[in-house]
């Protein structure tokens, strides 16, 4: 059946009231008698809090509430393991911006004001400014949980003897990396409003990607049952991983407007925006690959070190995520992954569009160029020989499904004409490729449950409008959108005939969140679901009344009727109207769970997705050589998504994602500094502000030549995967490789800066190692790996110990 | 202890119309509009003028409404997002945003609307170089920008065609 709906390019179904200013985002929201908050946040990167006097504060006029962590006794975190934050410090701050004190008062000047007037008394304690130094410093500890002095998480994992698989490999290649970190950079800076209602219950508005996981942190840290609190997602002004956390913010005004019993909002300021991070973790990693000498995976051992910062935040599944996502590209018979995430001094890390995976992406894809130029191979034809086969396991037990990779790399090496420009451009110019695979959707929700992953509610009524309600969250990429595409396919009306209700805790049915590329096939599956339950309601109606079995009726272009006879045919609306008469009140549910995964081995739940997406990049660099300077003037990028559900949204999905590479490959850290010793000597960020932490420009940005490659999967709602983060990962290896053709240097590390490049170069005219990138990888005391067999050596999905291994193989 | 500051009572010309207002003299244009005119369409996204989200068209010309004082703007005839649409009607510049995709989590959009009008309304004419360059203090963190300038494209020829 050809569709209506879905594969067209269409406006946004919420397009209209973005172009008039009419989306209400939360700092938008002004409520009759609100108060305002300010927060009051350390100065000191780890310290111990010994005294705190709020009374000046507290009588300063129009000044009503004072909070301390005295207020809130209760730790909260994201994840079930990570209960480690205080929404105001509890006797320890761990970072610079670490909430202190919270100020509400009748507008923001007086609470700021207000702030300068709260006497805190500290205890200054060691620094621990990197995750080396937490390797080397057990006391002081930043946290009295993890595994030991500052480490938050250590792990091995091994799929086969990957020992045996690098010493019988024809060549080991052994590459260190570093991946520095980067933050979201949401223009919306993140606000909140909580107001009690008439009975004495909370609402609390916020810029959140995840209103479920809030609801059920914030009922936890509040301490009041989930039933008294309401949680509205309002749409995002951007999100990008950095709203997907419960905020000490969210729950201090939640807290205040019930103690206060009048609304309460704050707004986070730029440079707080900067501190509360959760971005993407630094990474320094070391991979190990064995090869054979046409070039095909024979196993790899990646070790990695990561930066977490004060807190765990989502640190326990990044810390699986830098490496669990490495076998599904490539066939890899062998693979081992060890893993570790310190506590350090500085903002927590979290979840950035593409979760832990662009870290050893870059290394990979890096490496395989190395691979290429040492075997002498072209490397696009390198990764076609080796592209992961569909509907086969992975070596760690992750079930791929559709594979559109081969054809992405065809389209992106005709489309460049990489054939006759690889190698063979003017000194100074090159070209590079890179490759990569996302989820779409993890396969597990952050806290243990049986339950659906979303869930969808359909309305009808005799008016002929439908109203969908789903808890699924607009941050921008269009789920709204996606949500009325879905239903609008099924029924055979018009999407903009559809209302959506989304993200609302009281009145939608749970959706896990916007995070993990997971709306579009878990709501989307969820909704066509429902719409199947609702159109088969009114299609036994309707045949009743036209005399003809339901089966063959047809629902298109907002009519329910007979292909073959003319005068078989209802509008929809009088079709809902026979389905109301017959049925009583209409409704339909449905829902979703992604399939269990093969995977038997603890930590097995890391890394399982319906589906995976699929995404293959050139990029064209020019460098000047006396200066380092970098030019992009062009990049191809082939995505397999499935299905495109609105083209034009996928293409922007894409392109963002593409733009978001760019900056992390050519400009953007989150990076640190410590101030002069006679003032604090405190770890500071280096540059807090939207003018000094650089980001592209209009002015930047290069010609983009985007191809949709559709390769339906059956796992997803009419076959469409994710297309909001895959397409950002092979950016930045593409790049690093481009400048290997341009001027053959090697820089191992991100961002590429003209710095970087000019020292390469300088190295390489000394005629030394033309290579800027970090020299080693330390001593980690990782823990012996969890062993399992790959599926093809006879495993069976479950921890085994070495020894049986071997005799197995 | 603070001093209450006094309410300066002044009036603008707002979207074409009168708009009379009262606020402390130390706040911005972009926090009258939000917050005392109650114009939210207008955006912040750093109050340092560092990101373009809070543009709006002061005597037609782009300015960043955090860094233009209320004060300063007696009388002066200052346009929003939400006077950009005739009535019910939206201006060609809000219709290819909606269309090419220009807009995805839309909190720049405003500021870049008000932008790029300033822009077709001088000269409807642009190339891409030009409207790279007119839009170039306005930060978008979702597009990568090309659906964006290709809705101003589209924008110019609509309004060519008038």
């Amino acid at each position: 059946m050809s569709l209506k709906v879905i594969g067209k390019s269409r406006r946004r179904v919420d397009g209209r009231s973005k172009v008039t200013g009419q989306t209400r985002f939360a700092d938008d929201i002004v409520l009759p008698r609100m108060l305002h908050c300010r927060l009051l946040r350390s100065q000191h990167p780890h310290a111990d809090i010994l005294e705190i006097n709020s009374e000046k504060a507290e009588k300063l006029p129009g000044v009503h509430l004072v909070l301390t962590g005295k207020d809130f006794p209760v730790p909260f975190g994201i994840m079930p393991v990570s209960q480690d934050e205080y929404p105001l410090a509890n006797g320890r701050v761990r970072y610079v911006g670490d909430p202190i004190a919270a100020v509400i008062a009748k507008d923001e000047q007086t609470a700021t004001a207000a702030l300068d007037l709260v006497e805190v008394k500290f205890k200054v304690l060691k620094t621990i400014s990197d995750p080396q130094e937490a390797l080397q410093t057990s006391e002081p500890r930043i946290h009295e949980y993890g595994e030991h002095g500052n480490i938050h998480r250590i792990q091995s994992y091994e799929f086969g003897d990957v020992g045996e698989a690098l010493a019988k490999a024809d060549h080991v290649f052994d590459d260190v990396f570093f991946y520095e970190g980067n933050t979201h950079l949401p223009i919306e800076q993140h606000a909140s409003v909580a107001a009690p209602d008439g009975e004495g219950k909370l609402t609390l508005w916020s810029s959140t990607q995840v209103p479920h996981y809030i609801h059920r942190a914030l009922s936890r840290a509040l301490q009041m049952p989930a039933a008294h609190i309401r949680v509205i997602a309002c749409p995002n002004g951007g999100g990008f991983g950095g709203k997907c956390d419960l905020h000490n913010h969210e729950i201090v005004v939640s807290r205040a407007a019930l103690k206060l019993g009048r609304p309460v909002k704050i707004c986070l300021n730029r440079e707080e925006v900067f501190y509360m991070h959760r971005g993407r973790h630094p990474v320094l990693m070391r991979m190990r690959t064995g090869v054979t000498k046409d070039g095909k995976l024979t196993g790899m051992h990646l070790q990695t070190l990561l930066d977490g910062g004060g807190y765990g935040s989502y640190g326990a599944a990044s810390t699986f995520y830098t490496g669990v996502l490495q076998t599904v590209t490539y066939e890899l018979p062998r693979y081992k992954f060890d893993a570790c995430r310190a506590f350090t001094n500085k903002p927590p890390c979290g979840p950035k569009r593409g979760h832990g995976t662009p870290q050893p992406r870059f290394g990979q894809e890096v490496q395989l160029d190395k691979i290429a130029e040492k075997l002498k191979l072209d490397p696009a034809e390198l990764r076609l020989n080796i592209v992961a086969k569909p509907n086969t396991l992975t070596a760690n037990w992750l079930k791929i499904g559709t594979i559109g990779l081969a054809e992405c790399i065809r389209q992106v090496v005709a489309r460049s004409d990489w054939k006759n420009r690889f190698r063979k451009l003017p000194e100074g110019r090159g070209v590079g490729i890179a490759c990569s695979s996302y989820l779409t959707g993890a396969g597990l929700p952050i806290y243990w449950n049986k339950m659906p992953h979303s869930g969808v509610q359909l309305l009808a009524d005799r008016s002929g409008q439908i109203t969908v309600f789903c808890g699924a969250t607009e941050i921008g990429q269009g789920s709204d959108d996606v949500l009325a595409a879905m239903v609008a396919e099924v029924l055979g009306i018009d999407p903009y005939d559809i209302r959506c209700i989304t993200g609302d805790t009281a009145i939608t049915p749970v959706d896990l969140g916007s995070y993990s590329s997971r709306v579009t096939v878990m709501m989307g599956n969820a909704a066509i679901q429902a719409a199947e339950k609702l159109k088969a309601q009114i299609a036994e109606a309707a045949a009743e009344q036209l005399e003809v079995l339901p089966s063959q009726l047809l629902f298109s272009h907002g009519k329910v009727f007979h292909p073959e006879s003319s005068n078989k045919s209802l509008s929809f609306r009088e079709a809902v109207e026979f389905a109301e008469a017959k049925f009583g009140t209409l409704g339909a549910v449905g829902s979703y769970s992604p399939p269990r995964a093969p995977g038997r081995y603890k930590g097995a739940g890391v890394g399982p997705s319906p589906a995976y997406s699929y995404s293959a990049c050139v990029v064209e660099v020019e460098v000047d050589k006396a200066t380092g300077w970098l030019a992009v003037p062009k990049i191809w990028i082939a995505h397999d998504l499935g299905r495109a559900v609105n083209p034009v949204l996928a293409r922007g999905q894409v392109e963002g994602s593409v733009y978001m590479g760019l900056a992390e490959a050519l400009m953007e850290e989150q990076v640190f500094r410590r101030l002069p010793p006679k003032m604090s000597h405190a770890l500071v960020h280096k540059i807090p502000s939207l003018l000094e932490y650089k980001s592209p420009t209009s002015l930047d940005m290069p010609e983009i030549d985007t191809i949709l490659v559709e390769d339906p999967d059956p796992n997803c709602p009419f076959g469409a995967k994710e297309a909001g983060q895959g397409p950002l990962l092979p950016v930045m290896p593409a790049v690093a490789n481009a400048i290997f053709d341009a001027v053959g240097v090697r820089i191992d590390e991100v961002p590429i800066t003209p710095e970087k490049i000019l020292r390469a170069l300088e190295l390489k005219a000394a005629g030394k190692n033309p290579r800027v990138g970090p020299e080693r990888f330390p001593e980690v005391p990782y823990p012996p790996s969890t062993f399992v067999l790959p599926p093809w050596e006879n495993g069976d999905g479950k921890e085994t110990k070495r020894d049986d291994a071997v005799a197995v193989v | 202890m603070a001093a209450v500051p006094q309410h300066v009572h002044l009036k603008y010309l707002v979207n074409g119309e009168e708009a009379p207002v009262s606020f402390a003299p130390y706040k911005t244009l972009l926090e009258v509009l939000r917050e005392d005119l109650n114009l939210t369409g207008t955006k912040h996204g750093c109050e340092l003028g560092e990101c373009g989200a809070c543009a709006v068209l002061v005597d037609g010309e782009p300015q960043l409404s955090c860094l233009v004082l209320g004060v300063e703007c007696e009388g002066r005839h200052i346009e929003t997002v939400e006077g950009l649409a005739d009535g019910g009607t939206l201006h060609p510049l809000q219709a290819a945003f909606a269309d090419f995709g220009a807009a995805q989590c839309g909190y720049c959009t405003p500021g870049i609307l008000m932008t790029a009008k300033a822009l077709l309304d001088k000269n409807p004419n642009v190339n891409r170089d030009q409207i790279k360059e007119a839009i170039s203090g306005n930060l978008c963190r979702c597009t990568g920008y090309l659906q964006i300038f290709e809705a101003i494209e589209e924008a110019a020829k609509q309004m060519g065609a008038k």
